[in-house]
This record gives structure tokens, C-alpha cells and sequence, in this order.
């Protein structure tokens, strides 16, 4: 008997361990904490989609072998938009132009994106001459789905291009020409033959389409049937990826689910009171809804992103001199701020907020808040202490 | 011949078929135990079986595990892994000149790799002539990597991650051994084929030297035309232990083309120091190796690339059994623990001056049972940190495996 029991004790172990092993694995972080992950009720051909373009996007990584560049900035969609979160100064891009809305005039200097890295033998981009030039933190790329899905009326009843309610925020769209490959969307307003742009720092990317395609093309290096002018010698070569891929990706980004709000007590709730109390709102609009879509778990949803998807003169802190279809270039589009509490945990444990992340905390991103900001932002300084963190961490419960 | 063939046959198809055996064809080979063996003895010192009277011996092991590991809540289930089986055929030509090929299939017959295929030549105990198919003596991991040799199922990720184990390479060198009382001193110098650019241009998105080895040409040309250069210094004391330091550099890129420079000569180096002993009042065999990479990556690549690199591991074997158990005399039964950390990006953000991060670091407690010295059972529990470049919170991998392997 007593020659047995270390190895009965083994088998007994190991077979306890086959059975029960979950209970010893790390347990999920709670969905509230990840701003990955897909939107409720997905089909489960939606959800196989869902993971191609996860796939595609968190783990297929550009090297030279694959068609990285030659010029690039990153070698992965994930590698910038790490968990789905907002990025670093490691991530940042850069884009150059002139500050008038005549549309990009560097474009022949390789511009508007400067691809400030190259693979070996290759030299790297340079801001030409008489560039002006913006420094863009990557967003969280959550919840995008529903902001794709709002119809062009309702982003256009939050317009107040002359201020007609005196609230000293305007807030107008990005009126953007459409790339040949974009097709408008059902019931989408034109003016001038020009739509209305809703992704980006400026608004200036009509569609989940064309973000994919041209950040592939301008961030990664990598031509497509929709982008197909490598950014190296500006002329068209093969696509370097598959048009599948990129609608995989496309259907991930769509179906990404929006940020889940966390600890909602009396603080936060305050907080959000004294929010809406402040101003904020008037850009960072608490609620929209989707039109329908053939996405069902999209469709006719009421969703909160906190923002108007429009643009707002920010004041001369913000302006760069730089600027993207009809934006000036103090003009900035209304980021939308949920998941802002989670921001950390993809931006390397400290906030880097604002378009180019020189914000170091959310105090230091309103205190920059500008132009039509200012009214709202004075009201914010004025509140107590106490009421102020209320403020904070209803904005940090998002 | 036929004899020998058919016995070949047998070995190199599935072990079941041993009870058909004709066993009293083989004869185990014995080893010369009367020396004190290094690390770099491990490629010869083996169990082999040697068959009828021929002057060749073979050996090989095999090594298969189930596990059941999960990473933040998901999980792939039950696994059952052939790991590797690998046999080795070795040759003594003559007294002095001898031959020893390794042949590796991984995880079925997905990869099949020639590991060692090496003539041997011994002019004096200090000159020793090595060519062919050799493993490069970086570390002490790559050289001594056998499974049945270890009481982890997962080998060292340091060992096999940063540095590239098992990582052989075509090409020749010397080495030599002195030995004077307790002391064994030993010294080993290859000129290989190298390293290429894959290892700052892979899927990993990461300085990966593994990376080199997908390279399907590296045994018949050399990427670049340089040689890489290992060298390695070891001494034993019988009583402490064994102390190596070992260096491997070469250039990795392809600087020139057809008679055009493309680039300058951009260098891959990396310094490894090995160790091993048992404490003589509790009988715990310690086993350890950390090594640093440097990597010339041109400054307008990207820095998700690191030039640096340091990690290794640390395994700790405490025997607590030593009897019969099932009938198997003096069989052995120890509490393990191996600590395993790589920092895959040793350095700076140029953006920030904040640390780059890029970190694994795991604990793998586990139990092994020796039934013969030969043969390992193993019990592993795994719990790994992984945390990406910017040093978000660590994704955590964990879980049970089981297995064995063994030498045959
Ligand atoms: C170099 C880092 C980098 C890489 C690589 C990168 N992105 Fe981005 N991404 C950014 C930045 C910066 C922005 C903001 C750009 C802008 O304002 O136009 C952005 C914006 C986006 C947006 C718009 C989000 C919003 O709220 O408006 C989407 C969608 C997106 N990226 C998807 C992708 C996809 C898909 C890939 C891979 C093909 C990718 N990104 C690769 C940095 C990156
Ligand atoms: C006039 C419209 C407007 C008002 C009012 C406004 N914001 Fe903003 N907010 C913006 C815009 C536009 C940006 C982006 C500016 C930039 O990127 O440079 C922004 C950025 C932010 C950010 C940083 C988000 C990120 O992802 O980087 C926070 C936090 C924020 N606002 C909070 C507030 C709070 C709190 C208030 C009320 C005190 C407020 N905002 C009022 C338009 C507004």
C-alpha cells in the first residue's frame, strides 16, 4: 500500500485536474472591463464572420514578406488599436496638408499620411516643405456599428451652423467627397454632390469601408482593389490583400459592441447630471439611435456614444493648421466618450487623450477645451470640487 | 543486413510493436560513466541500443502530453499533443572518428527536421574536429533538449522562443575537453551558416530569431555569406556544478546583392550563461540559463521590433521519493518548479521615454515520476503573463498538462 499512494495520489490528481480543470484557469476579465468583444445576438454566421475579421485584424501581422510598405506606420491594425482601445504616442500617426478646405494639395508629396517608417533599404517619408501637419492618437474602435448606422437626418438635427439657440455651439458636418469605391448609404444627404463624413479626428471617412481600405493602404502599406496606389511609388500594383479580408474586417469593426457603463451609483449619477448641467451634452450627446440595417443587432437600436458626430470649432489651443474635406482646421469632430474609463488599459496604464493624445488626464482635456468648448468648460471650473470629481467619475464609469 | 534493416523498420515505426520484438537483438550501448560529463556531452551521451554486431547504435524518444489550458476565460479544450519523436542513429567509423544524426518529427510529421548530422573527428582530447548538421552551443538548453531529460512538459520559452531551440545549422567547428581532478574544463568554436532578415520581419511582430528557421534554405546556402560564430566556454567541478558562457554573433541582413551594397552589415549577437548543480544537503537539482540578444534594427524600421532582449529560466527539482513503486527499482519522484521570464523588448518608447514592455513571465509548479531514469512522467501546472509592448494589464494563460516522455 504504501508504494502506491505517490503514484495514486498522482493519478488521482491528474484525473481531479482533467475533470475540473476550468476552476483552475484565469477566469474571464467582465465584459464591462474589455471594449472587445461582439454585439448581443449575432447569428452564428455573423459570429464566424466576426472572427475572420478579428483574426484579420488583432492578429495578421504585415512583414516585408506579406506586402508591409515598403513606407508604413504599423504593422497591424491591433497594433494600434490594441484591445480595441485607444493608442500611444508609439501609435500616433501624422498627416500633412494646408490649412485652407481646398482639399489635400500634397497629395503628389505623398501625402495627407505621412508613413514615417520604412522596412530596411527604404527611406522613410518626410513632411514636405510648406506642410502644415496634425498628430492623430488612434480612437477605440468600439460600438462603430451603431455610429455607421445613424442616418444622415438625425446626425443633421444636431447641426446649429449659425447657433440659432444661443448656446454658443454650432456643430456642423464634414461635407467629404466620396471615393469611387463608397457607396452612399440608403437615404444619405448630399450637397453638392459632397455627404457627409463621420469617422476620424475630422470626420472625413464617410464609411467603415473606406477607414479599412485606407488604413491598410496608408498605415500598413497594403493595396486593395478599393486603395490600389501604393503609397511608396504612387503607382497602382497588384492588391496586396483580398477584397473578403477587407469586408471581413469591415463586418468585425460594424459589430464590435458598444462600451458597457459600469458602477452606475449615486456619485456617477450626479455626475452625469451635473454633465449634462454644464454643457457637455450640447456636443457629447448622451443618446442617438440607429436606422435600420440588414445588421439585426444594429438595427432601430437605441445607443449612448456622447457624441454629435459633428464638427466644433475648439478654439486656437486645438488648431494645428492642418485640415480634412470642409473642417477648418480648429475643427474637430465630437470623439464619442464611451469606454473613456477603460482608455487606460489600452493606452499602457496612463490617458492620452485629445486628437493627438497631449492630454494627460480627463481634468487636462477639458481644461483644452476651446472655441465653442469654452462656455461649457468655464462652467466646469466653476463647479466645486467635489462636484467636479462627481463629474470625473461619471465620465470614468462610460 | 536484412536483419538490421527490418530491426531499423521496427524502431522507426510505433513503440506497441516492441512486444514482437525480438529483444535480445538489441544490446544497450554503455555509456562511459567514468568521466564527468558537460553539456555539450549530451548529443552522445544518450541511451542507445546498438543491434546484433553492428557498429551502429540507435536510440530516440518520444514525447506525448494532454493538456487543458485557458487564457482570460476561453479555452481550446482538452489537447492531446504528440509533441515530438525523434530518433537518433549514431556510428562509430572508426575508434576515433564517429557519426550521430537526429532526426525530429514535430507534432505529427508536421515539420521534420535533421537536428544533428555531424562526423566527429578526435586528433586529441583537446582537438576535436565537429562538421555537417551541427547545434549551435548557445545556452546549455539547445544542446541538452532531449524531453526525457527535463520534468516540464513545455520547453523553456527563453530557450526555444528567444533563443531559437533547437537551432542547428550547417557547418563545422572544434572542440576540447581537459580534465584535471574534480575539474572538467571544455571549450566548443562553430562557423555556421546564420541567422536572416526574417528575424526582424515575421508574423510574431516581434525580434524573433525562431523566425529563422522557416527559412527551408539556411542548410544549403547561406543568407548573406557570413558565418556565424558560436563559441562557448564551460567548466564542471565535480562537486558544484557546471558554469558555461557562450556567445553566438553573426550578420543577419543581406547587405549586398549582385555586387551592390544595400544596407551596412546589421548584427545579430547574444551571450547566454548556463548553469547547473545539485545542493548537496537537500539533493535539489537547480538548472538555469538567461541569455541577452542584441539586434542592430535599422532606426527607420519600427521599434515593435526590439534591439534587445533578455530572459531565461530557472528549474528546481526536488527528489522526495526514491523507491519501488509498481515494481520499478529506485524510481524517483520530485516536486518541480520552473520560473520562466523573457522581456521580448528590452528598451525605451523613442516617443515617450517610457518603458517598452513585451513581457512573459510563468511559474510551472508541477510533479514528476521517474520510473526508471529513462522514462519521465509529468504533471505540470502552467501559469503564464503575457503583456503586450505598451504595458496594458497581462493576459493570463493557465491550466493542467500531463505526460510523459521517454527514451527508447
Ligand atoms: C498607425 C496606427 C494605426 C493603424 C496601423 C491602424 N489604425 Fe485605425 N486609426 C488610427 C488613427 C490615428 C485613427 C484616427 C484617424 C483619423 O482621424 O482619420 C484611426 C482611426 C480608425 C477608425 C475610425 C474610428 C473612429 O472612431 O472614427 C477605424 C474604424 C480604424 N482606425 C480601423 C483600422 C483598421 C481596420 C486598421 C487595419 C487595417 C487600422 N485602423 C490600422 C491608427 C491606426
Ligand atoms: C463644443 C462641443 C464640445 C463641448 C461643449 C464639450 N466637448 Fe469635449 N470634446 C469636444 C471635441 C471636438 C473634442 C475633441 C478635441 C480634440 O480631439 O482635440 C472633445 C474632447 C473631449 C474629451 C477627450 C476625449 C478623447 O477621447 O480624447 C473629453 C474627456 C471631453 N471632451 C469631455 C468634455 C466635458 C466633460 C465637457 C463638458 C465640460 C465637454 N467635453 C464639452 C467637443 C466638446
Amino acid at each position: 500500500m504504501k508504494k502506491i499512494c505517490p503514484i495514486l495520489l498522482i493519478s488521482i490528481v491528474s484525473l481531479f485536474c482533467m475533470l475540473s480543470c476550468e476552476t483552475f484557469e484565469p477566469v474571464a476579465v467582465d465584459d464591462s472591463a474589455l471594449l472587445d468583444g461582439p454585439v448581443a445576438d449575432l447569428s452564428a454566421a455573423e459570429h464566424i464572420q466576426f472572427l475572420k475579421g478579428d483574426a484579420s485584424f488583432n492578429n495578421q501581422v504585415f512583414s516585408s514578406s506579406n506586402g508591409l510598405g515598403p513606407l508604413f506606420v504599423s504593422t497591424s491594425c491591433g497594433s494600434c488599436h490594441l484591445g480595441d482601445g485607444k493608442g500611444h504616442p508609439f501609435t500616433t500617426l501624422t498627416r500633412f496638408g494646408q490649412t485652407n478646405e481646398t482639399g489635400n494639395q500634397f497629395l503628389k508629396l505623398g501625402g495627407p499620411q505621412l508613413q514615417h517608417r520604412s522596412i530596411p533599404g527604404f527611406t522613410p517619408e518626410q513632411i514636405p516643405a510648406g506642410a502644415t501637419f496634425s498628430k492623430f492618437m488612434p480612437p477605440a474602435n468600439t460600438g462603430l456599428g451603431f455610429l455607421d448606422a445613424v442616418s444622415d437626418s438625425d446626425i443633421l438635427l444636431f447641426a446649429d451652423p449659425d447657433d440659432l439657440n444661443g448656446d454658443g455651439i454650432s456643430g456642423v458636418p464634414n461635407w467629404v467627397e466620396l471615393k469611387a469605391y463608397v457607396m452612399p448609404r440608403d437615404g444619405s444627404v448630399a450637397q453638392n454632390g459632397k455627404y457627409i463624413g463621420r469617422f476620424g479626428k475630422k470626420a472625413a471617412t464617410y464609411n467603415l469601408l473606406q477607414q479599412t481600405a485606407q488604413a491598410y493602404n496608408q498605415d500598413i502599406g497594403i493595396t486593395s482593389t478599393f486603395e490600389p496606389t501604393d503609397t511608396y511609388s504612387g503607382v497602382e500594383i497588384d492588391p496586396e490583400i483580398s477584397n473578403q479580408e477587407i469586408q471581413d474586417v469591415v463586418f468585425y469593426l460594424k459589430t464590435l459592441k458598444a462600451p458597457i457603463p459600469r458602477q452606475a451609483d449615486s456619485d456617477v449619477l450626479s455626475g452625469k447630471q451635473l454633465f449634462l448641467n454644464v454643457g457637455c451634452g450640447g456636443c457629447h450627446r448622451p443618446e442617438m439611435k440607429t436606422a435600420s440595417t440588414t445588421i439585426q443587432s444594429l438595427s432601430n437600436k437605441v445607443f449612448y456614444p456622447y457624441t454629435d458626430l459633428l464638427l466644433h470649432d475648439m478654439g486656437s489651443g486645438l488648431d494645428d493648421g492642418y485640415t480634412e474635406g470642409s473642417a477648418k482646421t480648429s475643427e474637430w469632430r465630437t470623439p464619442p466618450l464611451w469606454g473613456l474609463g477603460l482608455s487606460k488599459n489600452s493606452q499602457g496604464g496612463e490617458y492620452f487623450l485629445l486628437h493627438d493624445g497631449r492630454a494627460k488626464s480627463i481634468e487636462e482635456a477639458i481644461s483644452l477645451h476651446g472655441g465653442e468648448g469654452t462656455k461649457s468648460k468655464e462652467s466646469f471650473e466653476l463647479l466645486s470640487t467635489e462636484e467636479r470629481r462627481k463629474l470625473i467619475s461619471f465620465l470614468e464609469s462610460l | 543486413m536484412k536483419k538490421f534493416l527490418t530491426s531499423v523498420f521496427v524502431v522507426a515505426i510505433s513503440t506497441p510493436l516492441w512486444s514482437q520484438v525480438d529483444s535480445t537483438l538489441f544490446r544497450r550501448v554503455n555509456k562511459d560513466t567514468s568521466k564527468l560529463l558537460l553539456n555539450m556531452d549530451a548529443v552522445y551521451n544518450r541511451p542507445f541500443l546498438s543491434v546484433g554486431k553492428t557498429p551502429v547504435a540507435l536510440g530516440g524518444y518520444v514525447e506525448a502530453n494532454w493538456q487543458h489550458l485557458g487564457t482570460d476565460g476561453l479555452t481550446e479544450g482538452h489537447q492531446f499533443q504528440m509533441k515530438r519523436l525523434t530518433l537518433f542513429v549514431a556510428s562509430s567509423i572508426s575508434r576515433r572518428i564517429k557519426f550521430l544524426s537526429e532526426i525530429e518529427f514535430e507534432g505529427g510529421t508536421k515539420e521534420i527536421n535533421i537536428e544533428f548530422a555531424s562526423i566527429d573527428f578526435e586528433f586529441h582530447p583537446l582537438l576535436n574536429f565537429r562538421g555537417g548538421v551541427v547545434m549551435n552551443p548557445i545556452g546549455a538548453f539547445n544542446q541538452n533538449h532531449d524531453g526525457p531529460k527535463w520534468e516540464f512538459i513545455d520547453r523553456p520559452t527563453s530557450a526555444t522562443q528567444m533563443l531559437p531551440a533547437t537551432w542547428s545549422n550547417v557547418g563545422f567547428g572544434i572542440y576540447g575537453k581537459k580534465y584535471r581532478k574534480n575539474w572538467a574544463y571544455a571549450y566548443e568554436l562553430y562557423l555556421t551558416n546564420g541567422f536572416d532578415d526574417q528575424i526582424i520581419s515575421n508574423a510574431q511582430n516581434k525580434t524573433y530569431l525562431p523566425a529563422t528557421k522557416l527559412n527551408r534554405d539556411r542548410f544549403e546556402e547561406s543568407f548573406n555569406g557570413e558565418p556565424l560564430i558560436t563559441a562557448k566556454i564551460a567548466l564542471r567541478n565535480k562537486k558544484v556544478g557546471e558554469l558555461g558562457v557562450s556567445y553566438m554573433g553573426g550578420v543577419y541582413n543581406k547587405f549586398q546583392m549582385d555586387g551592390f551594397t544595400l544596407d551596412k552589415k546589421r548584427r545579430v549577437d547574444v551571450w547566454a550563461l548556463d548553469f547547473n548543480t545539485v545542493l548537496s544537503f537537500s539533493k535539489t537539482y537547480l538548472v538555469g540559463e538567461w541569455a541577452f540578444v542584441n539586434v542592430d534594427v535599422p532606426d527607420t524600421y519600427t521599434q515593435q521590433y526590439g534591439n534587445r532582449q533578455s530572459g531565461g529560466f530557472l528549474d528546481v527539482v526536488q527528489p522526495v521519493i526514491k523507491k519501488d513503486i509498481f515494481g520499478f527499482q529506485k524510481s524517483v519522484v520530485n516536486v518541480v518548479c520552473r520560473f520562466e521570464y523573457v522581456d521580448w523588448n528590452v528598451g525605451k518608447f523613442k516617443e515617450t521615454d517610457g518603458n517598452m514592455s513585451e513581457d512573459f513571465v510563468s511559474v510551472v509548479p508541477g510533479i514528476s515520476w521517474r520510473p526508471t531514469p529513462l522514462t519521465v512522467l509529468r504533471l505540470n501546472y502552467r501559469y503564464n503573463w503575457t503583456t503586450d509592448i505598451l504595458g496594458n494589464p497581462p493576459s493570463k494563460t493557465a491550466g493542467f498538462q500531463f505526460g510523459f516522455s521517454s527514451y527508447f
